[in-house]
């Protein structure tokens, strides 16, 4: 009977932990929530380095556009700009613009140098095409360094951030977005190419199955409206 | 020698044979043009589906450098059979028509007409790509407009910036010459040894479909043979649309990822201009011309 007893004593307990927990980790999200919600649109332009075992893309200048709650699109300067797909569209602004969620601490971690805790946000609304995303964040300056989210139809992305001259708003100055690829081949006659030979490397860059797209912030132009129509195409 | 050729070219230019390949390739990309412009769209998509399963694009997919891309894909296979048509006549046509003989009476040498003929065609040629360019390239230019142009190659994909891509259709169309005059020299070979026109040109045609064959089929057997077929050669114009890329996978603008390819096929070919223009040369030296 007294077993009993300290048995429910240590669930109740361990509910109550868990759950001040994950209150507290909420409280850290809207924290950080209320310093990005600071950004009501901006303008940003940088540059774009595509890696993709398959692709062969000179680095570009892009230009990215924001406006709360969720509205992203990134324009390719002078050019096609080849994205993984509703990949660059899931940013911070966007993760976090999500309404719903449950937040729970998942252990604390360092980032690229900065401690971090490891916060899970699962969104309460069956229908949001994010299924979990894993946020390390900094909790004394209120950055997110790292974020790595699952979506219900373009698989898993991480999203790395450094951050510099707009730490303040939590716009980072580079993110690296890292995400998986399929194959990627087609047949010669539809080609009608030569036959080349495949070495070691190309073997190699073959069996890769991430991609990685780096943009490199230049600018940031914030909060002075956006062309009309910018999230139209 | 001047003369010559100017004669040669009076009596290309005079035969309406001679512009069924500028109206057919005129009709061709236009048709293409066409089609291209109603529905493209469609097409680009569904040409790109197997990358659109994890990439999206945003930009001008369908502009002109893609459209002229398009078409020399579809009419560098058959502008031989064009070429042919003119290449393959011009010795065996005057011999059907009984002029081969009188034209031999004047006072030039065999090895001067030959290469008055040859050159003649060649000029012909040149004038066809020409047209062609003009069609594919510019008016495409003028009806879809400008962007970075994006190949589907077999194993990977290459994306051109469109300030990187002008002076590769000016290589690709200078190689597509040495290809097409490779066609003409063939058909001009055989037109020595024959005395009617349909001969050779439909040996001519034949040979190029026969290689062509040979060349595309992924069947190791094939694939010994592919590098000693002239027609496994001409397609290399398309190595003009790839490039280099550094360590980091990052693709190196003005660079070409098979020069030596490049040079080496465009020297094959020189050289089967050579050998068949000198074949031609040699018998026909020594033919015994009875009509």
């Amino acid at each position: 009977m007294k077993g009993i007893k300290i048995l429910w004593i240590a669930m109740v307990a361990l509910f109550i932990t868990h759950n001040s927990n994950a209150q507290d980790e909420t409280a850290l999200i809207e924290k950080v929530k209320q310093k990005l919600d600071q950004v009501h649109d901006y303008v940003a332009t940088g540059r774009m380095k595509t890696d993709v075992a398959f692709i062969k893309a000179p680095v570009g200048n892009v230009k990215m556009y924001y406006k709360q709650p969720d509205n992203f699109r990134l324009i390719r300067e002078g050019g096609i700009s080849i994205l993984p797909k509703g990949g660059v569209t899931v940013n911070l602004n966007t993760i976090m613009a999500t309404k719903s969620y449950v937040a729970l601490f998942a252990g604390n971690t360092v980032t690229d140098g900065f401690p971090t805790k490891i916060v899970k946000l699962l969104p309460i609304n069956e229908n949001n095409a994010i299924v979990l995303t894993t946020l390390y964040i900094d909790e004394k300056n209120l950055l997110i360094r790292k974020a790595i989210t699952t979506t219900k139809e373009n698989g898993t992305y991480q999203i790395n951030m450094q951050y510099g001259r707009y730490s303040n708003l939590g716009l980072p100055d580079k993110v690296i977005f890292t995400f998986n690829t399929h194959d990627y081949k087609i047949p010669k006659g539809v080609t009608l190419e030569m036959d080349e030979p495949l070495t070691d490397t190309d073997r190699k860059k073959m069996q890769q199955k991430n991609g990685r797209v780096e943009i490199d912030y230049a600018s940031y132009t914030i909060n002075k409206g956006l062309p009309p129509g910018i999230f139209n195409n | 020698m001047f003369t010559l050729l100017q004669v040669e070219l009076y009596k290309i230019f005079k035969r309406p044979r001679t512009y069924i390949a500028f109206i057919a390739i005129a009709g061709l990309i236009g048709i293409i043009q066409l089609g291209l412009k109603l529905d493209g769209d469609a097409y680009v998509n569904f040409v790109m589906s197997n990358v659109e399963q994890s990439f999206t694009f945003d930009g001008k997919l369908l502009n002109g450098y893609l459209v002229c891309y398009i078409i020399l894909q579809l009419l560098l296979v058959h502008v031989p059979l064009l070429i042919a048509l003119v290449a393959a006549d011009m010795v065996s046509g005057e011999a059907n028509i009984g002029t081969l003989r009188l034209m031999l009476t004047q006072p030039v040498s065999r090895c001067e007409i030959i290469l008055a003929k040859f050159t003649a065609a060649a000029i012909y040629t040149l004038l066809l790509l020409v047209w062609m360019a003009i069609l594919a390239l510019f008016v495409s230019i003028w009806l879809f407009g400008t962007d970075d142009l994006i190949i589907q190659k077999t194993r990977y994909l290459v994306q051109l910036s469109k300030d990187d891509i002008f002076w590769r259709y000016v290589g690709a169309f200078g190689f597509a010459l040495l290809a097409m005059l490779t066609v003409a020299a063939l058909g001009f070979l055989l037109s020595v040894f024959a005395e009617n026109s349909i001969g050779p040109i439909v040996a001519t045609i034949s040979i190029i479909i026969f290689f062509t064959i040979l060349s595309t089929m992924s069947i190791p057997i094939f694939q010994k043979i592919q590098p000693y077929l002239f027609t496994t050669h001409m397609v290399a114009w398309k190595e003009f649309f790839d490039l280099k890329v550094n360590a980091d996978n990052t693709a190196l603008k003005g660079t070409l990822q098979n020069k030596s390819q490049i040079v080496q096929s465009a020297w094959i070919l020189i050289a089967h201009i050579v050998l068949f223009v000198g074949v031609a040369m040699f018998v026909f030296k020594r033919k015994d011309i009875l009509t």
